[in-house]
């Protein structure tokens, strides 16, 4: 477990209560709101059980999963009770009947960026999941395939963690001021 | 060609030329490019291949698919770091002569993407003969560098560029060649197409 | 094992997959699930009690093989599979995919058994271009993603900075979107029909269609001032009011384009060679796309009536009128079809902003959004700094997370954004509808013939620009 960043902790929807704590198999995750979405925080462990009751219910497509890294940004606001690390998987889901989305946010830490897969319970989530493996470094465990899809296979390094450079060459222009 | 003197001439029920034109002439008339579409600029290029922009009217329409049977790669789009291989191996798959038209600014130089992913200009890999610029070029800036390169053919002034740096086939022309490099001619404006 | 058929002992629900006449080739998908593996005959369930995934599984349509295992010619293990099966590549330089896609195919004879597309060769390092661009000009680099719509990349980028801002757009900004949008569509659409006529050897269709793509790239020179990625669409929206005539551009633009669908279908759906190559190809229900994340025209196509522009309304198209076109079988004559009759919706939706388009202005006033009107920077001092620090500085964006979702013409196009409180975005991830539904390849080619697989990656349409981004 990581140190516990200081950062902006966010109250949970106020009002009414989100949906998601009918479902079985949901209760006590903590849940915040962002711009009238309804976000759950599940920890590794619960994640993907929480995904599969979300998909009996009803979620049936998993419309994205990305990965973040908050290294530069370490103080987000997140709810009480969640352990803040430095990588987030971001996992969007779909209701097709009631015509609704919900995202899961998942803390992966640096030093332990390993994740269940969450392919046995949406299959589409297989190049999501590489691609976020390829550009993070995020390793999903049991996933059928788990190799770079964008980058070269024997690329070294993950190029869209905050400690990689751009890799930008400097364009020489005559006379020209300035960083660009 | 010498005694070209349109049609009056056909009189004589024969035309004569120097053996270079007539190659050039052939050369630039039917220039068959190899398909190397990439990103956007790949949508212009087929774009100026149909009905609005005709590139048939040069004898160009014809993209083949196999590099062993086209002279012209157009490389239109961004090239990444995992294409430039493959990118090489076509080019060398191709016969001599052989040109290459970097199209768009990513291909010329990277374009807006100056970053890790992307080659900064295809003459990293491959020589070019003809840069276009644009985001995508439009079909009328491709084609306009298309008849740049068919000027460059016309004058000779590739095969005198490639005779000094030995690029391509390896073979000395200047030495083995004679006539075949001639002097500089007037210089040429390449804005006007013949 | 018996020598019927395992689903002919009379149970329900099993043979209407296997039967009939829309899936040839089923006699080769019978003999797939009827062999034996190493460990004995093995006993399916009915498929209709298997979920999909566990179908997708036991179909093992992917081919689980390095990138690098055909890529030396002498090593002979590499090219041949178990069971004299061959491997091929096809791609990434092929006139027959869609950009810089390639396949590994396992063949055996002309059928294709397992498959892997492999990606990442036209990655452009988007995501990471966009965390350094400033969010007044990132449109500049969203919009190079599908380069085939490159206004409903500007229009999600735009939407999530927005929703993250919390502001709300004029009415005319909307609805300018939305007929830049649907023109957008329409284009995209003509020009997919246009590849897929050439893939399937009709080198008219490629004529016709870029012909009509060539009117609609016209009208957006003309308002945006690029035939293609035209960073149109900004946080705030649009970068510049239409000019004056548009009405009479896009009305022959329509009239235009909608008789010369009547030609279309003649040329293509009453072509007796285009039938039988497309129909009964490439066939997938709806549970099966469900579970692989598919969206746009394959979903639709496989009977599931799911269209963001309907279901989960953006700009105003709750207000306009029009049908969501779904298919029946699942084929590749299906997203044809589906493809082809949305341009004609997307027309009548043009139709309606034509006599609907409010007045007012076109893009919201707000200082910490927008520059200001280019005639007051002469007048005022306070225009021209504001003017400054916007092109310099950018707008500053609150902290926050969102995820929005657009339906361009491949899909569900998504955007999740990241915000810091600063002038560029933290992260920005683009859900590529064309990087998802390469997932769906695999089983559709499974059991086809090459030919078929040209026509069946040509019907989902990938583009690859927002598949590697």
């Amino acid at each position: 477990m990581s140190e516990q960043a200081p950062g902006a902790v966010v109250a949970p929807p106020a009002g009414h209560a989100p949906f998601t704590a009918s479902i079985p198999g949901c209760e006590g995750v903590p849940v915040s709101s962002s711009r009238a979405q309804e976000v759950l925080h599940p920890n590794r462990e619960r994640y993907i059980d929480v995904a599969a009751a979300l998909r009996d219910a009803g979620f049936v497509t998993c419309a994205d999963l990305c990965g973040v890294d908050y290294l530069r940004h370490m103080d987000r606001a997140l709810p009480e009770g969640v352990a803040r690390e430095r990588f987030e998987v971001v996992v969007s889901l779909l209701n097709h009947a009631d015509r609704k989305r919900v995202r899961l946010r998942v803390q992966v830490p640096a030093d332990d960026a390993v994740c269940p897969t969450l392919f046995y319970v949406y299959p589409g989530a297989e190049n999501m999941e590489r691609e976020a493996y390829d550009l993070l470094g995020i390793r999903f465990e049991g996933h059928p395939d788990m190799t770079r899809i964008l980058m070269p296979e024997d690329w070294e390094g993950h190029p869209l963690r905050k400690d990689y450079g751009v890799g930008r060459v400097p364009v020489q222009f005559k006379d020209a001021p300035g960083p660009r | 060609m010498s005694s070209w003197n349109g049609l009056e001439s056909l009189s004589h029920n024969f035309l004569t030329g120097r053996l270079e034109d007539f190659v050039k002439w052939s050369r630039r008339m039917s220039m068959w490019p190899a398909t190397f579409g990439l990103a956007c600029c790949a949508i212009e290029m087929m774009a100026a291949g149909t009905a609005e922009y005709d590139l048939a009217r040069f004898g160009m329409e014809v993209f083949r698919p196999s590099p062993r049977q086209s002279d012209l790669m157009i490389v239109a789009g961004r090239l990444s770091q995992k294409m430039a291989p493959v990118l090489r191996q076509v080019y060398d798959q191709m016969v001599e002569p052989k040109w290459v038209i970097s199209m768009g600014v990513c291909a010329s130089s990277g374009g807006m993407f100056n970053n890790y992913a992307i080659v900064q200009g295809v003459d990293e890999v491959v020589p070019v003969d003809v840069y276009s610029p644009g985001c995508p070029p439009s079909p009328q800036t491709l084609m306009h560098s298309i008849l740049t390169l068919h000027e460059k053919v016309r004058t000779g002034e590739i095969t005198r560029r490639r005779a000094v740096s030995g690029a391509g086939a390896g073979v000395d022309l200047v030495a083995e060649v004679p006539g075949w490099v001639q002097p500089l001619p007037a210089p040429v404006r390449v804005g006007t197409p013949r | 094992m018996s020598d019927e058929h395992p689903t002919d002992a009379g149970r329900p629900g099993t043979t209407d997959v296997l039967d009939g006449e829309r899936v040839p080739g089923h006699d080769d998908f019978e003999r797939l699930i009827e062999a034996e593996t190493e460990e004995g005959a093995q006993e399916l369930g009915l498929a209709s009690s298997t979920s999909a995934v566990e179908l997708l599984i036991e179909q093992g349509g992917v081919l689980r093989l390095p990138e690098s295992a055909v890529l030396d010619p002498g090593a002979e293990d590499a090219r041949f599979g178990e069971d004299d099966t061959m491997i091929l590549n096809l791609g990434p330089q092929h006139p027959s995919t869609h950009g810089v896609l390639r396949i590994m195919l396992e063949l055996e004879g002309e059928t294709v058994l397992r498959s892997k597309p492999v990606v990442g060769y036209l990655h452009t390092g988007m995501e990471k271009t966009a965390e350094d661009l400033m969010y007044v000009n990132g449109a500049t680099n969203v919009t190079r993603m599908d380069y085939l719509s490159p206004i409903h990349n500007e229009l999600v980028f735009a939407l999530a900075v927005e929703e993250l801002l919390g502001v709300e757009l004029p009415p005319r900004a909307t609805w300018i979107r939305m007929l830049m949008c649907e023109l957008n569509r329409i284009s995209s659409h003509v020009m997919w029909a246009a590849t897929n006529g050439m893939d399937l050897a009709s080198t008219t269709m490629m004529i016709f269609g870029f012909r009509e793509r060539d009117m609609v790239l016209t009208f957006f020179e003309k308002v945006t001032g690029l035939r293609m990625n035209h960073n149109y669409i900004r946080p705030g929206g649009v970068a510049a009011e239409l000019p004056d005539g548009w009405e009479d551009d896009v009305t022959a633009i329509v009239d235009t384009i909608e008789s010369r669908i009547d030609d279309y279908d003649e040329l293509l759906t009453g072509q007796p060679i285009f039938r039988e190559r497309t129909e009964g190809v490439g066939v997938m229900g709806p549970e099966v796309a469900l579970a692989l994340s598919a969206t746009g025209p394959i979903l639709r196509a496989a009977g599931v009536p799911w269209d963001l522009r309907r279901t989960m309304p953006y700009l105003a198209y709750d207000q306009v009128d029009f049908d969501v076109v779904v298919g029946t079988v699942g084929d590749t004559f299906d997203r044809y079809a589906v493809r082809l009759n949305e341009i004609r919706e997307s027309i009548r939706i043009v139709r309606q902003v034509l006599e609907r388009m409010p007045a007012g202005d076109y893009r919201i006033q707000d200082q910490k959004v927008t520059p200001p009107p280019r005639a007051r920077i002469d007048e005022s001092m306070e225009a021209l700094i504001h003017h400054f620090k916007l092109f310099t500085r950018g707008i500053e964006v609150p902290e926050g997370e969102t995820y929005v979702a657009v339906e361009s013409p491949r899909g569900e196009l998504g955007c999740y954004m990241v915000a810091d409180g600063s002038n560029h975005p933290y992260r920005m991830h683009i859900r590529g509808p064309s990087f998802v539904n390469l997932q769906s390849v695999p089983p559709l080619l499974r059991g086809a013939l090459v030919a078929d697989a040209i026509a069946i990656l040509s019907s989902v349409d990938p583009v690859l620009g927002e598949v590697d981004r």
